[in-house]
């Protein structure tokens, strides 16, 4: 029970990634009519911007202190973050918490980045074939990859939890089944915040005037525009949104897997996969089919089941979606004539 | 000046084999004239022909062709390991595999369209691709890849010939192939010239014309009373035994095959070359080939050293912007610059070099006072 409880608590913080990229990129789709393969990039990008937010909080002053002996008998440096020479004690609690505090750096990066990319090339590609919009943002995330690399290497570069998320967490004592069930913080931080982010841009859309003129739309852009509402610009800020919601993602998703600048494509390609599942251009598809494929692929790398099929857990998602995409044309929760062929 | 459309394709096919054959002395002065990179342009020049035959004249965009390059390879090599270390038996092992495996993957993935059977051909290619980094290890030899070794039965070779010393080598009868030689390209030119002529047949046929018409408007053709499966599905299974047969060339003259081959991001070169040189034409994949992997060779190479050299005419402060800047796109930022031109092609030249090689022609021809317009040949690949 325990070990099937660990497997659904794995599943789900990984389902959280894949639903926040889904969602992005169903958002993308179902408004613009556009497939971006560049959105794991957008992705990547956020997580870069909770490393450039760490090096910038860390950024240090080496002070020289001759009253202080190191062993070797040399001058001690001292160094101190600037952070923590203005700020003091509060410089350190930023220090700690550099992870989500750079969400404040992604948000307006990934928003100016969407909007520049949505105005500058993705606008060009609407009326292209789906083929060349996938070529292009495609060339555009190779470019977003290279540049990347060039900047921060090769090299994963590991990113530190806060020191009070840092741990396990006892999720069996708080169930109130017993000791054995533990669990890293953060991974569960995760999960919550990616809960959050769905409910705020679901709700976004339904609750705000905002919301319905882009759900409407997404119903039928062209007369959303007889009625006289500038709905292209509508859709870019869509596409901004897009763009952080991928950010934040990568954002929080730093802690658990060391970000390196190829990390979006690998998820780029089974967040399509989740897309597909879900339904093109079904929100709430996307996102159950980001959860369920989580916990799916985490209970086929359960040993039991590797040892009656073995290979399953490379395979179960992809296994996944040849049989959704050939029983159910249009996916889990799949809009009625929307890419159905 | 030629109306007559046969002879002009013999005249193209003679002109096509000529340079291929006369690479080496034509790519002398640009200094690409070594076999091993030649051999290189002649092997993805078929990859890439294959790919063009389904994506070209269908449209269905495939993003899991390198899985079959990768069967081609693995299937060379065991033949290697298990039979003769002929070349022969090999590329016929390397094309029956991956030709089982397109009308597999095939049948199955040609129940959807557009971005679907994308969707769907990458998905088979990363299961392939995984499954061969985890369970089949036995016979993939995982992350260190399959190589030949000592060992080996290589029943054939055994009844005939007395073992060598060392690793035995590719041979084809008394050729030594995999040697890095002029050999090894030789079957390689050879090979692409022939399989030149087999899509330029396929492209001039009633199939080829069916495949374009499935092309322009499926729904038309489906309701003239025209299966189109059946076309498409021979068309994926020829387009995948190219790949096959390029995967096997690969193993013929490097007889090691790694994972890494089937990658999704490899089929993801191939698009691009076919896309630069043009999709849809019959010269434009493989000129899209040996221009990228000509590029790759050469930009790689370069260091911030050689940059320095050749900008050091410049006063230093605007040498070292200038080089800093071009230092991204040379060296391990090779990829980069693929990713601009390709961007830049896709943007402004959807034909590919084809096309911008007949609108320059078009600049030349037209006559004063005679305002010809150039006919747009988008590629509109079925949705």
């Amino acid at each position: 029970m325990d070990a099937l409880l660990l497997q659904v608590l794995n599943g789900l913080d990984k389902g959280g990634a894949y639903a926040l990229i889904a969602l992005g990129l169903t958002l993308v789709f179902g408004t613009l009519g556009v497939v971006n393969f560049a959105h794991g990039a957008l992705f990547m990008l956020g997580a870069f911007c909770a490393v450039t937010f760490n090096r910038l909080l860390n950024l240090e002053s080496v002070v020289i202190d001759p009253a202080q002996k190191t062993p070797w008998g040399t001058p001690l440096e001292v160094r101190t973050p600037y952070v923590e020479a203005w700020l003091g004690d509060f410089g350190a609690f930023l220090n700690d918490y550099s992870v989500p505090a750079s969400i404040v750096l992604a948000v307006p990066v990934m928003l100016a980045i969407g909007i520049v990319m949505e105005r500058g090339l993705i606008r060009h590609f609407y009326k292209r074939p789906h083929a060349d919009q996938i070529l292009v943002t495609f060339g555009l995330a190779i470019i977003i990859q290279e540049i990347i690399k060039h900047f921060f290497g090769a090299n994963p570069i590991p990113q530190p939890a806060p020191e009070a998320f840092g741990g396990t967490v006892y999720v069996g004592e708080i169930l109130g089944m017993g000791q054995t069930l533990a669990y890293p913080w953060w991974r569960i931080v995760y999960l919550f915040f990616s809960l959050a982010v769905i409910g705020a841009v679901f709700a976004f859309l339904q609750f705000t005037t905002y919301g319905m003129v882009v759900r409407a739309g997404m119903h039928d852009r062209q007369t959303v525009g007889f009625l006289g509402i500038d709905i292209e610009r509508r859709f870019t800020v869509v596409f901004g949104l897009a763009a952080v919601i991928a950010g934040v993602a990568g954002v929080m998703y730093t802690p658990i897997v060391p970000p390196d600048y190829h990390m979006g494509m690998e998820f780029l390609v089974l967040s399509f996969v989740v897309v597909v599942v879900g339904g093109m251009g079904s929100l709430g598809g996307a996102v159950v089919a980001g959860f369920l494929l989580g916990i799916l692929q985490s209970f086929a790398s359960m040993n039991e089941v590797k040892a009656i099929i073995p290979g399953i857990d490379h395979v179960i998602i992809y296994l996944v979606a040849v049989v959704i995409l050939l029983t159910l044309p249009r996916g889990l929760l799949g809009r009625k004539g929307m890419m159905e062929d | 000046m030629f109306n007559n459309p046969a002879r002009n394709d013999w005249l193209l096919l003679a002109g096509f084999s000529a340079v291929v054959l006369c690479l080496p002395v034509l790519l002398e002065p640009i200094g690409a004239a070594y076999p091993a990179l030649m051999q290189k342009f002649c092997i993805f020049g078929i990859f890439a022909i294959g790919f063009n035959i389904l994506f070209g004249l269908t449209g269905y965009l495939s993003f899991g062709h390198a899985a079959f390059l990768g069967v081609g390879s693995y299937a060379a090599v065991w033949s290697f390991k298990l039979f003769t270390m002929n070349a022969i038996p090999a590329i016929v092992m390397a094309v029956f595999f991956a030709a089982l495996f397109a009308v597999v993957i095939g049948y199955v993935s040609l129940k959807r369209s557009g971005i679907y059977f994308s969707i769907l051909t990458l998905a088979f290619a990363q299961m392939c691709y995984n499954l061969v980094y985890s369970v089949l290890t036995p016979l993939t030899n995982g992350e260190t890849g399959l190589q030949l070794s000592l060992q080996d039965p290589r029943v054939i070779d055994a009844m005939f010939i007395e073992p060598a010393a060392g690793l035995p080598r590719v041979n084809l009868f008394a050729l030594n192939i995999s040697g890095g030689g002029y050999a090894g390209f030789y079957l390689c030119a050879v090979m692409l010239i022939i399989c030149f002529f087999i899509a330029m047949c396929i492209f001039r046929s009633p199939f080829g014309m069916m495949l374009r018409a499935i092309k322009s408007n499926q729904t038309r053709m489906r309701y003239t009373g025209f299966n189109t499966r059946p076309y498409l599905l021979a068309a994926f299974v020829i387009s995948g035994m190219y790949a096959g047969l390029a995967g096997g060339l690969m193993a013929v003259t490097d007889p090691l095959v790694g994972a890494e081959r089937m990658q999704w991001t490899a089929s993801g070169e191939v698009v691009l070359m076919t896309i630069l040189g043009g999709a849809g034409t019959l010269v434009g994949p493989v000129l899209g080939a040996a221009v990228i992997k000509y590029c790759e060779n050469i930009f790689s190479s370069f260091s911030p050293g050689t940059l320095h050299g050749a900008f050091g005419f410049l006063p230093d402060a605007i040498e070292d912007p200038i080089v800093s800047f071009l230092s991204l796109f040379v060296g391990d930022g090779w990829n980069l610059t693929l990713g601009v031109v390709f961007m830049l092609i896709v943007i402004f030249l959807p034909g590919g070099i084809m096309e911008g090689l007949r609108r320059i022609r078009m600049m030349f021809n037209r006559r004063p006072g005679n305002g010809r317009k150039i006919p747009a040949t988008q590629t509109q690949p079925a949705e």
